[in-house]
């Protein structure tokens, strides 16, 4: 089991007021899934993206990722967790602006202490198999929406992670462009790769094999590869209803 | 700390945002060049004014007879004080003082050698002259006791006097004539403190002697062993009340016994010149707090500018540690090499003051009959205060990145990472 979550709660509070967001998730993800969170805004699932991702922590239950249990860790402990297990891709990239393409690349590598000129070659690899070879001495603002995602795709691959995090890779793309990322995103979890990526796009969700939808801080249903169609088909009914 | 790839990454950053570091390191450049002319200045007036201070002992005394101004004991004012042989003897004997020269002034004084003659100062004297003055023996000797006790008619001559008769010839017992009577050069000397060297000296007994002064002496030259102001005054008080009995005249009157009291004014000078030292200080390392504040400040709002970028390298692996140290590295380098280019422009600056300053004073010494301007030497700072300043910036440079650090350290990468 790659991923498994019991009874999940989580609240924010501020000042005197408690936002209870997460009230009791149970999942379970097992390697090499491909899986969509989906929900209405303030239904929780950014947050619960970010306790899979080791990025917030978590007030009360259980979770263990790749069979380790992940509570009250040390940053430092963490850092190194989601340096060696996990993979990020955000919504608006997330490059850092004074770093090439290929530096950009190699900075997990960085933190692997991975000597420069060997993490530059492998940066140059993944560069080149998502098609931006000859991209990576450009600069972040010099490249288009898709390019740089794709530039933090290998980014988020390089370091060899077990699962991906995407958190609305596709949100800041027009249509094309977000399907030419979910092609990748495909072939990424072809090769193993347990991707989990949030979205509120129909349309990508549908293209993963399990839909986690999300309301109100539960699990509201879990949509599995053979009923997709079934239920894009009511999904589609209910957006005309709303 | 020390590996390479840190430093890339810092110097990444650094170059990739020029104007930023240059501002961030101008203000600890300019609080260490600041400090730099402020120490410098300091020194250069404290090295001025003690060095018009060695021209004689720092502990001497000078003792001149005069008129009374004060009526005394039944007698009138205005009568003459005249100092004999026999003070002398008194002075020397008296405790606390540790040399002793007395002086009878003689008037004229054209010396001549052969075709050459001038105008110069005879001083008589005794041996111990030599120390109350500094005096420098450039070749022979200076005045010793036999002279004194035989009176012989020996002179120790100031080198501009032999330079001006003598013309690089052997003078060393050779005669010179000082007002017409014929005197055996001993010694050659220099005065130290000046560039003027235009007085000879005579026994003070020979002077008596051949300039008819019999017994009498017109002022006296000591030194004191005193190492405080008070026990300086202590012994000042104590000839004057000497010399006053043996006299009969009213201690205090200051026109019956004039007198001069060295250390008194060194410790003074000395007093106010360490002031100045503490004042500079604390100005200097002011100005430095306002840098190093600077810094800190400009690393704050640096870090919050890299709120982002800190939160991307956190998500991707960069652990609490190497955040802090990657903003702690960047303010010591920015700092220490900030710094270091101040204190090399400052201490650089002052040396040139320094060249300007030693030739202004060699063309005034010129043109003034020697004596230079000299309330202004030397103003550089030595090198162990260059060294301590160099290590003050280090340890300013980590003061200045550790809260911005620590800010750093505490950012969360949702918050960072959150779309606005």
């Amino acid at each position: 089991m790659m991923i498994s979550l019991k009874n999940i709660h989580k609240s924010y509070v501020t000042g005197n007021n408690s936002l209870h967001v997460l009230k009791g998730i149970d999942l379970e993800i097992e390697q090499g899934e491909f899986v969509s969170i989906m929900g209405s805004s303030g239904s929780g699932k950014s947050t619960l993206l970010n306790i899979l991702g080791i990025l917030d922590n978590y007030d009360e239950g259980s979770y263990h990722l790749n069979g380790t249990l992940v509570k009250n860790m040390s940053e430092k402990r963490a850092a190194k967790l989601r340096n060696e297990l996990v993979g990020f891709v955000f919504q608006s990239f997330n490059l850092i602006s004074f770093k090439n393409a290929m530096e950009n690349v190699a900075l997990p590598l960085y933190y692997q202490g991975v000597s420069r000129k060997k993490r530059n070659k492998i940066a140059l690899e993944y560069l080149d198999k998502m098609g931006l070879l000859e991209w990576a001495e450009h600069m972040p603002n010099e490249m288009s929406g898709g390019q740089k995602q794709r530039v933090a795709i290998a980014r988020s691959l390089i370091s060899k992670p077990k699962i991906i995090f995407a958190d609305e890779p596709t949100g800041a793309l027009d249509t094309a462009t977000s399907y030419e990322v979910m092609e990748i995103m495909k072939q990424i979890n072809a090769d193993g790769i347990t991707v989990i990526l949030v979205t509120h796009e129909h349309d990508i969700a549908a293209m993963t094999h399990k839909i986690i939808r999300l309301n109100d801080g539960v699990i509201a249903e879990i949509i599995k590869n053979g009923d997709l169609k079934e239920w894009k088909q009511q999904y589609a009914n209910e957006v005309e209803i709303g | 700390m020390f590996d390479i790839d840190i430093w890339q990454e810092i110097f990444a950053t650094i170059k990739k945002n020029k104007m930023r570091t240059f501002l961030t390191g101008f203000s600890v450049a300019w609080g260490i060049f600041m400090l730099m002319i402020l120490l410098g200045s300091g020194n250069g007036l404290s090295n001025g004014v003690s060095e018009n201070f060695m021209s004689d002992a720092i502990n001497g005394m000078w003792l001149w007879s005069g008129e009374t101004s004060k009526p005394y004991k039944g007698m009138k004012e205005e009568r003459q004080i005249k100092f004999t042989n026999d003070d002398y003897k008194t002075l020397k004997s008296l405790p606390g003082i540790e040399k002793t020269s007395g002086r009878y002034y003689i008037g004229g004084n054209i010396f001549s050698y052969k075709n050459e003659y001038g105008n110069y100062t005879a001083i008589t004297c005794h041996p111990d002259l030599q120390d109350v003055e500094s005096i420098k023996i450039v070749k022979g000797r200076f005045i010793n006791e036999i002279d004194i006790k035989k009176t012989r008619k020996s002179v120790v001559l100031g080198k501009d006097i032999y330079d001006a008769l003598f013309k690089k010839e052997e003078a060393i017992g050779k005669y010179v004539k000082i007002n017409n009577i014929p005197f055996k050069v001993v010694g050659i000397c220099k005065e130290s403190g000046g560039t003027k060297h235009r007085n000879a000296y005579l026994p003070v007994s020979t002077g008596q002697k051949v300039f008819n002064g019999s017994n009498r002496i017109h002022s006296f030259a000591l030194t004191i062993n005193a190492t405080s102001l008070k026990e300086s005054q202590a012994i000042e008080t104590q000839v004057r009340e000497t010399l006053a009995r043996k006299h009969r005249f009213d201690a205090t009157d200051k026109s019956a016994l004039g007198s001069y009291n060295k250390l008194e004014d060194v410790l003074q000078t000395m007093k106010i010149f360490q002031a100045i030292n503490i004042f500079i200080w604390i100005i200097g390392i002011g100005t430095l707090i306002a840098g190093v504040v600077g810094v800190s400040n400009i690393m704050l709002i640096i870090v919050k500018e890299r709120t982002k970028e800190i939160g991307i390298r956190k998500a991707i692996g960069a652990s609490p540690g190497s955040v802090i140290g990657l903003i702690m590295l960047e303010s010591v380098l920015i700092t220490t090499v900030a710094g270091y280019i101040g204190l090399v422009l400052g201490a650089g600056l002052m040396e040139g003051v320094n060249f300007i300053v030693e030739q202004q004073y060699a063309a005034s010494a010129a043109t003034n009959g020697g004596q230079g301007d000299t309330f202004f030497r030397n103003p550089t700072v030595d090198l162990n205060i260059a060294m301590l300043a160099t290590l003050m910036l280090v340890i300013a440079g980590t003061f200045a990145g550790y809260i911005p650090a620590k800010r750093a350290a505490k950012i969360k990468p949702i918050e960072a990472l959150r779309d606005e």
